[in-house]
């Protein structure tokens, strides 16, 4: 069985946001990237399954620049088995969408995993988009995933419960909180056997960007915290009223 | 906050493969050791139990070839192993030391093939424990002295004598020990734990390294087949190779508990507020801040250029023992500052620092002597030598 999965190439959470162009464009110098959380989770449970005996062939795609080689090889430490890196700069969800869907036609794979999101835009868009672009169903926001022989089972939190679908090869299914409890960590021996693994290039296909980014704002910064002693509701009351306003 | 222990933007010395190893570590250290470093420290609990992880992640016998059960990595990345395992307790870095630099490198680079393929696959994956038997009741800073000896009797040896201050001694199954031949040679032993006349009492009330597992090597007319000789090396020379790749480790290593306590005392300074301004505001304690993190840095830059040494087979004893002696003392003299800037707080188990500044006395001890690095230097400088 062979599956596609999206690595997410994103900033480190703690990262200081700047901007360039007039705060129309990220300023990506000094920035640490990371694999997007939703990603490493929805890897960690592929390579559990994996471990647990499923033969599963494991390609990690991403689609942007050389610089992402990084995010491809830690991927590839912590155990897929090779990647793909689509050599263009993604400027929005359907052109990503698109990319990816071109990467599925061209190798024969069972199924495509993604995050849920990424987190620097937060679009959560290209998993549906690739399911509409391939015609193939799509299960988003997933908590949980396991493959039962010729279906894949999936669970997913709804408005007060919980949804448990299953669906049969092949389809898109985004990663969120639970789909692993803990990112897998890479081992030595893996770093080492990620030098072998192959990293190709794609050309992307022609996709005309449909969104621009005009402005990027940054949030207030938050103000300090105040204190107010246990027995002082009244103070309480008053700040909550007279500065926060929201009583 | 901002990342000090990237101030001379060292991350662009290393590889994009360095940095992924110090973040693995990092990232295993942070969910593993630390949650539980204070609680291991308080209840004397050794940390060896951790040595099946460290197998499995491939923090133990990063340098040892691939064919042998390690990871074929580079000294750098040993180093950066080193110093995200001792940001959580010396006791998990030592452990790691002893078993990578002091069990595995003599048996890989003394050893016969055969011993490489009993032993080394079981260090590696941490089903073995090892220790290094060097240091005697009598001979510390004086190996040369040392009175483990052996017998030759048919098919092998009978070793007596007694060693102390071992790491994972309580709780090893293989120990190389050095002991003199009717030669008065030096050489190397591998002392099975079933073997008879072989014992390991722990030491106890330590108040540095308390979740390590000390203790001594004793030998009361134990028999050692030839096959368990390692045969590549005789001298003071094999455990001085061995101990100069622990050393470098413990360069490293340092670094981590060095940071974890500038870290700690950057944090508290911005929050801990007296006269109504952090502390941090305050001109002596800008002082410790700068004056730690400057020398932080210097061990930083000192370690990656030995590292870069290592790699090209050039570093020599005396930058080793230069090195590990600076950055020892360096992380000492850090803890005991950073203790100051939280205060009485600085005492207690909420922080790591008391923890990691009561582990640097050991480290600054063991594996040579501050002082004796100090002589090292000095008859590397002159040719003199001045030990005795």
């Amino acid at each position: 069985m062979k599956v596609l999965i999206c690595i997410g190439h994103v900033p480190d959470t703690t990262s200081k946001i700047r901007f360039t162009d007039n705060a129309s464009k990220f300023d990506k110098s000094d920035i640490q990237f990371i694999i997007g959380p939703y990603e490493e989770l929805a890897l960690t449970r592929l390579l559990d399954i994996k471990d647990a005996g499923t033969d599963l062939h494991i390609t990690a795609v991403n689609v942007g620049p050389v610089e992402t080689e990084a995010t491809l090889r830690k991927a590839l430490a912590m155990g897929a088995d090779e990647a793909v890196r689509v050599n263009a700069e993604p400027l929005d969800a359907l052109f990503t969408a698109k990319q990816i869907a071109e990467v599925y036609k061209k190798g024969t794979y069972d199924f495509i995993v993604t995050g849920k999101e990424s987190i620097d835009y937060n679009g959560g868009q290209v998993d549906g988009m690739i399911a509409e672009i391939l015609g193939i169903p799509s299960i988003p926001s997933a908590s949980k995933f396991e493959i039962m022989g010729s279906v894949a089972k999936a669970e997913r939190e709804i408005d007060g419960g919980k949804e448990v679908v299953e669906a049969a090869f092949p389809f898109v299914i985004a990663a969120q909180k639970g789909f692993a409890i803990d990112p897998r960590i890479p081992g030595m021996r893996g770093i080492m056997a990620a030098r072998k693994k192959e990293i190709l290039v794609f050309e992307p296909s022609e996709q005309a960007n449909i969104t621009k980014i005009i402005h990027h704002y940054l949030p207030e910064a938050k103000s300090a915290c105040k204190k107010v002693a246990a027995d002082n509701v009244e103070e309480l009351v008053r700040l909550l009223h007279e500065e926060a306003k929201v009583i | 906050m901002i990342n000090f222990e990237n101030y001379f933007d060292i991350d662009t010395l290393l590889s994009e493969e360095h940095l992924l190893v110090r973040n693995s570590a990092k990232k295993w250290v942070s969910r593993t050791i630390s949650p539980i470093a204070e609680e291991y420290n308080r209840l004397e609990k050794s940390m060896h139990s951790f040595i099946k992880d460290l197998g499995e992640y491939g923090f133990i016998a990063s340098f040892i070839p691939l064919e042998y059960g390690g990871s074929g990595m580079d000294y750098i990345s040993y180093g950066l192993i080193m110093q995200e395992l001792e940001r959580g307790d010396s006791a998990i870095r030592s452990s790691a030391s002893v078993q990578t630099s002091l069990v595995m490198y003599p048996i890989w680079k003394f050893g016969s093939e055969e011993q490489r393929k009993k032993y080394l696959p079981l260090l590696a994956d941490g089903s073995m424990i090892g220790a290094f038997g060097l240091t005697e009741p009598n001979h510390g800073s004086d190996p040369g002295g040392m009175e483990t000896h052996v017998t030759e009797t048919e098919g092998g040896y009978i070793l007596n004598g007694a060693k102390m201050w071992i790491t994972n001694a309580p709780v090893c199954d293989i120990a190389v020990v050095w002991a003199k031949n009717e030669n008065n040679r030096i050489k190397g032993y591998l002392v099975e734990r079933n073997f008879e006349g072989f014992t390991s009492p722990e030491t106890k009330n330590k108040w540095s390294l308390k979740a390590s597992a000390t203790g001594e090597l004793v030998f009361n007319n134990v028999f050692i087949p030839k096959a368990n000789v390692l045969e590549g090396v005789s001298g003071l020379k094999g455990p001085m190779m061995c101990l100069n790749s622990a050393r470098y480790g413990i360069a490293w290593g340092v670094l981590g508990a060095a940071a974890a306590c500038i870290e700690t005392a950057l944090n508290y300074s911005l929050q801990r507020k007296q006269f109504r301004k952090p502390i941090a505001t305050f001109q002596l304690t800008q002082k410790k801040l700068a004056e730690m993190t400057t020398e932080f840095v210097k061990a930083q830059l000192l370690a990656w250029r030995l590292g870069i040494l290592m790699n090209q087979g050039k570093a020599t004893s005396a930058q080793i023992s230069m090195t590990k002696r600076n950055n020892v003392f360096t992380a000492l003299t850090i803890a005991r500052e950073s203790r100051q800037i939280l205060g009485a707080m600085g005492i207690t188990g909420d922080f790591p620092i008391m923890r990691h500044m009561m582990n640097l006395e050991s480290v600054i001890t063991y594996e040579g002597t501050h002082d004796i690095h100090l002589l090292i230097t000095g008859n590397d400088l002159t040719r003199i030598s001045a030990f005795y």
